[in-house]
Order: C-alpha cells, then structure tokens, then sequence
C-alpha cells in the first residue's frame, strides 16, 4: 500500500501536465483543512510563548515571544522529560530485541504455530490497557518494580512489542530466502545469518518498527499513571496531567511543556517522513 | 494450547519412528538434527511468546481471578484476598454508575467512530485529487495523531477553557455566544466536546487508511464505469464504496477496538466529570481500582470491557466470512 502510495506521489511529481492543470483552487482548499486542524498545535504553541500568568488573554499571535513558561518548564518538568527519554530508548532497545528475532522465525522458518502467534498478536490489542494495569500493578507491588525505570520500560513495550514483531515481519516475508540460504551453505550458522543478513537487509522496517515503540512508550500515559506512586520516577506525560490535574493559572507554563513533550513526534513527522507513512499503512492494516 | 498443538506432531512422529533405528543408521542423527533445527528456531520465537504471555496472558488470567476476590489495599499487607464468589460483578453491575458508564462508553465510541470515519473518508477521497503539494500536506494532517494523547488533552483543555479558551473568544469575536460556553464543566456538553476531541484526534488514522484503500482501487474500473455512466455519486456507490468495503471495515474494527479502552482523553479532559457525565467503562475500572483501592471491583468491570470488545471481534469474524462466503 505505502509503495503504491509513494508511486504514485512520485508520478504526480515527474509528470505535473499530466496530472490535471494544476489545481491551486484544491491545495487551498487542503491547506485550509490542514489549518483546522493543526490550529490546536499553533495555539499549544502560541500560548507557550505568552508572558507568564498573562495567558488569560492571550493573543492571537505571539507577537511579544516570552520564554519564561519554557524556563518554568525545564526547571520543573526536565527530570522527567529525561526520564521519559530513557524509558523510551529503553523499550525500543527492548522491544527490538524481542521483535526482530521473532519477526525472522515468522517469516522465514514458517514454524508451526505461527499463526497462532500472529492471532495472540491481533488479540492482545484487544485487551484493554486498564485491564494490563490493574494486574500488572499487583504483581509490580509483589516483585518490587513499582516506581522504577526497568518497571516502566517493561510495560510500556506492550504498546510497541506486537506492533514491532507484525511490521517487520511484513518487511521480512518479502526478503528472498536464497540470501539466507546462501550465508547457510557459506557455513553461517542461523545466529550469523540473522544478525550479518536479516539484520542489515531489514534496515528500513527496524527504523520504521523503532520510531513507533519510541512514540509509543513516549506518549504512555496509563502506565506511567498506575505504576508509579512517588515521585521518583515520573514521565512527563504523568508531569502534564499533574499540571492539568489541579487548576490552572499559568497555562503557558503548562503548555510549553505540552510543546516540549511534543518534539519528538514533531521531529519524527518531518525528518523521518518516509519511515511514519511506511509505519501507518503497513502497520494498521496487516 | 498453540505450542502443545505443535509439538504433538513431532512427538507422534519419533515414537512412530522408533522401530526403525537399527534399520536405518542414519536417520536418528539427522533426526536428530533435525529436531535441534527446530528448537533452534523455537528459540527465536521464545522471547516474544514469553513477553507476550507475561504482559497480556498473565494479566487477563490474573483479572479473571482478581474479579472473584475481595482484592483491597489491605490484600497487600495481609497477602489475603477472601474469596468472594460473583460479588464483585453483582456490586458493579447493580450499581447505578454502570449504566450511566455503559451508555456514557456507547455514545462516546459511536460518536468518536462516525466522525472519524465520515470526515476521514471525506478526506481521504479529496486528496485523490491531483494538485500541488497533496502529498506535503496530507503528511502534515498526521500529525495529531502523533501527539502523546496527554499532550492533546492538556491543548484541549485549554482551548475549550469557558472563561479565555480559543473558541469561546472566537464564537465570542463573531458574536455567536455572549457568555462563555462552559464545554468541558456541563454535564450536558462534556461528553459531546470529549468527543469531538477524540473525533480530532481519529481523523489522520482514519484519513491514511482509507487513502490507501482508495488508492488501490484500478483506475480502470472507473474508466469502465464512466462509459457506462457512472461517474459522481454513482461511481462512490457502485465501485469505490464495494471495493473499499474490506479496509473500511478494518478501520472500523480496530476503531470500535480502540476508541472502548480510551482512558488519557477522559482523563486528561474531565476525568470522568462532571457528576460522571463523561466516566465511561474504561474510566470507572480505572477509579474503582487506583483511586477507591477496590482491585475486585476494578477487575471486574474491565472484565466487562474486554467481553464487549471480544464480541465486536467475534462479529466482525462472522460478518467478514459470511462476506467471504458470498
């Protein structure tokens, strides 16, 4: 789908007389919907840059930019914009650690009983994360990892792990198998063909697959809510709730943290473009 | 039951074989190999199975017994949950926050579902359009679906504000409303404005898939159809929408799916006010569990809401292979 997407998006390039005469009266009418709906994220980001205190009248424009809200947000949310960091690294570690190895015997040796793993897969996105918690909090509380990095890192894969293991399994099952074949009558054993063929050949689905366990586990929420009870380990998404949690007077401050937690899918939407439209085509419909 | 299943073959196999050993030198070792082979590939697999079994086996079979169990915060210091047979269902269905919580859950995923759905098709076939820059912008339209949902909610939050929210001053500016409209603090607005949020929120999941169905239709068809007269409304009704029809159901599936076990919106929102006009089934297990400390009940009402999605799953199955069949 993302391929037959991308052809054509090359072909309206390559042949613009083609395409009917250019249609200016379509892309502002687009540009206009695009603005509905990206109005929440200026308005995110204009109300960051209001005085402190002052947002009540914010102005439609940050006309008079002021960074005092981003200073009161480091300065109270930055420990856990990092927490929320290393969580993230870690469960993408973890997530392809346990995918890609999983994705390969999918695809590629056929075992028996992989369409029951792929049917557990399709399943587990059924159950509710409230439900996940809810035991997970008691068996965290039994086992000791409540409020802690490896706790968090641990539960927040469940978002990405199933995720992982179909879109790069996807991507595998269109890899030739002769070139696995290949490294095996070279002598490599099955560890060495994974990591020196499988491994580079997958590339593109691994980056794919990392991007979205690493938004995955940046956006939890639930978990970050339920698993902790201190503050010693908190994510930013917790921060923010907390924030909204009581009420308000300094939105800006609010907000600029809201802009902050917001930079990573912000900078994956526009530098890994091509990796977001192979996760969102792929991903929801296999 | 799946690794029995599979293991059962090779089993039946080897003592079947036994016999033959001291006929064949040969095959025991290569057998033998074999069977190495497949354990070998077996233990590609068994990270995931056990991380599987661990973070979603384990927790519906431990809500299951949570459910029958008098499960509080003292069950952690006595390490005692008396059993407690079906009470903690009885308590929770009879109580009067369900059926506001059932019907508060219908309405919010119907609501959330037809306008991501409408708007996301609508969408998704203007931008089949040829013009400039479509593929730029409709990348850009991804992105409020990739915000963290807390991110949302918190924007949300300020932007429906009933005193200095965006959209209160702008209705104000053109003069609609005189008051500020207080969306997130009636009981009667609330859920009508979590949705809309949730409805902002589908609409690029939505607007991508059903581009992409779209897009593998064959201009053929429509060429075809075009000779026969159907262009317009009637080329929608009697090609895109039949050959859409698998992807849209999917969208929709996995749209119902998602949108029951929605918790950060709500949360972030109104958590579940005012006067519980917004607490869905979702959020009451949530509050049962982590803010009254009652884990029998909270288990028992996502019980609840893992059998109503199981249901949506098994007549989705139905309806797809009686699709089939046809």
């Amino acid at each position: 789908m993302s391929e037959s997407t991308m052809t054509q998006q090359i072909q309206t390039r390559r042949n613009p007389r083609k395409a009917e005469p250019r249609n200016w009266g379509h892309t502002a009418l687009a540009i206009l919907f695009l603005a509905i709906m990206l109005f929440p994220v200026y308005w995110m980001i204009n109300a960051s840059l209001q005085p402190n205190g002052a947002t009540v009248d914010t102005t439609w424009l940050p006309l008079n930019p002021d960074f005092t809200g981003y200073a009161t947000a480091i300065s109270e949310q930055g420990p856990n914009l990092v927490t929320s960091l290393v969580i993230s690294l870690g469960s993408v570690l973890l997530s392809l650690a346990i995918a890609a190895p999983a994705a390969y015997a999918l695809a590629y040796f056929k075992v028996k009983g992989a369409g029951v793993v792929l049917f557990a897969i399709l399943i587990s996105q059924m159950i509710p994360g409230i439900v996940v918690a809810n035991a997970l909090y008691t068996a965290y509380n039994d086992l000791g990892l409540l409020n802690s990095i490896p706790g968090l890192i641990l539960a927040d894969s469940a978002h990405g792990i199933p995720f992982a293991i179909l879109i790069i399994r996807a991507f595998m099952n269109g890899l030739p198998s002769s070139v696995i074949e290949a490294a095996k009558v070279d002598g490599a054993g099955h560890l060495r063909a994974f990591f020196a063929i499988v491994i580079p050949l997958s590339r593109n689905s691994l980056i794919t697959a990392g991007l979205f366990t690493f938004l995955f586990a940046w956006s939890d929420f639930l978990f970050a809510l339920t698993l902790t009870t201190t503050e010693a380990v908190r994510p930013v998404t917790l921060g923010i709730f907390q924030y909204i949690g009581a009420y308000v007077n300094d939105w800006s401050s609010v907000m600029a943290t809201a802009v902050l937690a917001s930079i990573p899918a912000i900078i994956l939407l526009v530098a890994a473009q091509k990796y977001i439209a192979a996760g969102t085509s792929s991903g929801a419909v296999k | 039951m799946s690794l029995a299943a599979d293991l059962s073959p090779s089993k039946a196999q080897t003592t079947q074989q036994k016999p033959g050993v001291d006929q064949a030198p040969l095959v025991p070792r290569r057998r033998n190999r074999h069977r190495k082979e497949r354990l070998f590939q077996w233990l590609f697999l068994v990270p995931a199975v056990v991380y599987m079994a661990l973070f979603f086996g384990y927790p519906v079979v431990k809500n299951v017994i949570m459910s029958f169990q008098d499960y509080t915060t003292a069950t952690f210091f006595t390490g005692e949950a008396p059993w407690v047979g079906v009470q903690n269902y009885v308590t929770v269905l009879s109580s009067s926050l369900f059926s506001t919580s059932l019907l508060n859950t219908a309405l919010f995923t119907i609501g959330s579902i037809l306008g991501q759905f409408v708007i996301g098709l609508a969408l998704a076939i203007f931008f089949q359009r040829k013009f400039p820059l479509n593929g730029i912008l409709r990348s850009l339209l991804l992105l409020p679906w990739l915000l963290p949902l807390i991110v949302s909610s918190a924007v949300w939050r300020w932007i429906l504000d009933k005193d200095s929210g965006a959209l209160n001053r702008f209705l104000g500016d053109l003069n609609i409303i005189e008051t500020g409209v207080p969306w997130l603090t009636s009981t009667s607005l609330a859920l009508i404005a979590v949705v809309g949020v949730n409805i902002w929120i589908g609409i690029p999941f939505n607007l991508t898939i059903l581009y992409g169905g779209l897009q593998e239709i064959p201009d053929e068809l429509y060429e075809a159809g075009s000779l026969d007269g159907a262009t317009g409304w009637k080329a929608f009704r009697y090609i895109t929408w039949p050959m859409l029809k698998p992807v849209v159901s999917v969208v929709l599936v996995l749209g119902v799916v998602y949108t029951l076990k929605v918790l950060d919106i709500i949360l972030g929102l109104t958590n579940g006010g005012p006067a519980n006009s917004t607490q869905t089934i979702a959020t009451q297990s949530y509050a049962l569990s982590f803010q009254e400390f009652k884990f029998g009940e909270g288990a028992a009402l996502g019980n609840v809401l893992v059998i109503i999605s199981l249901v949506f799953a098994v007549l989705y199955l139905r309806a797809s292979r009686r699709a089939v069949d046809e």
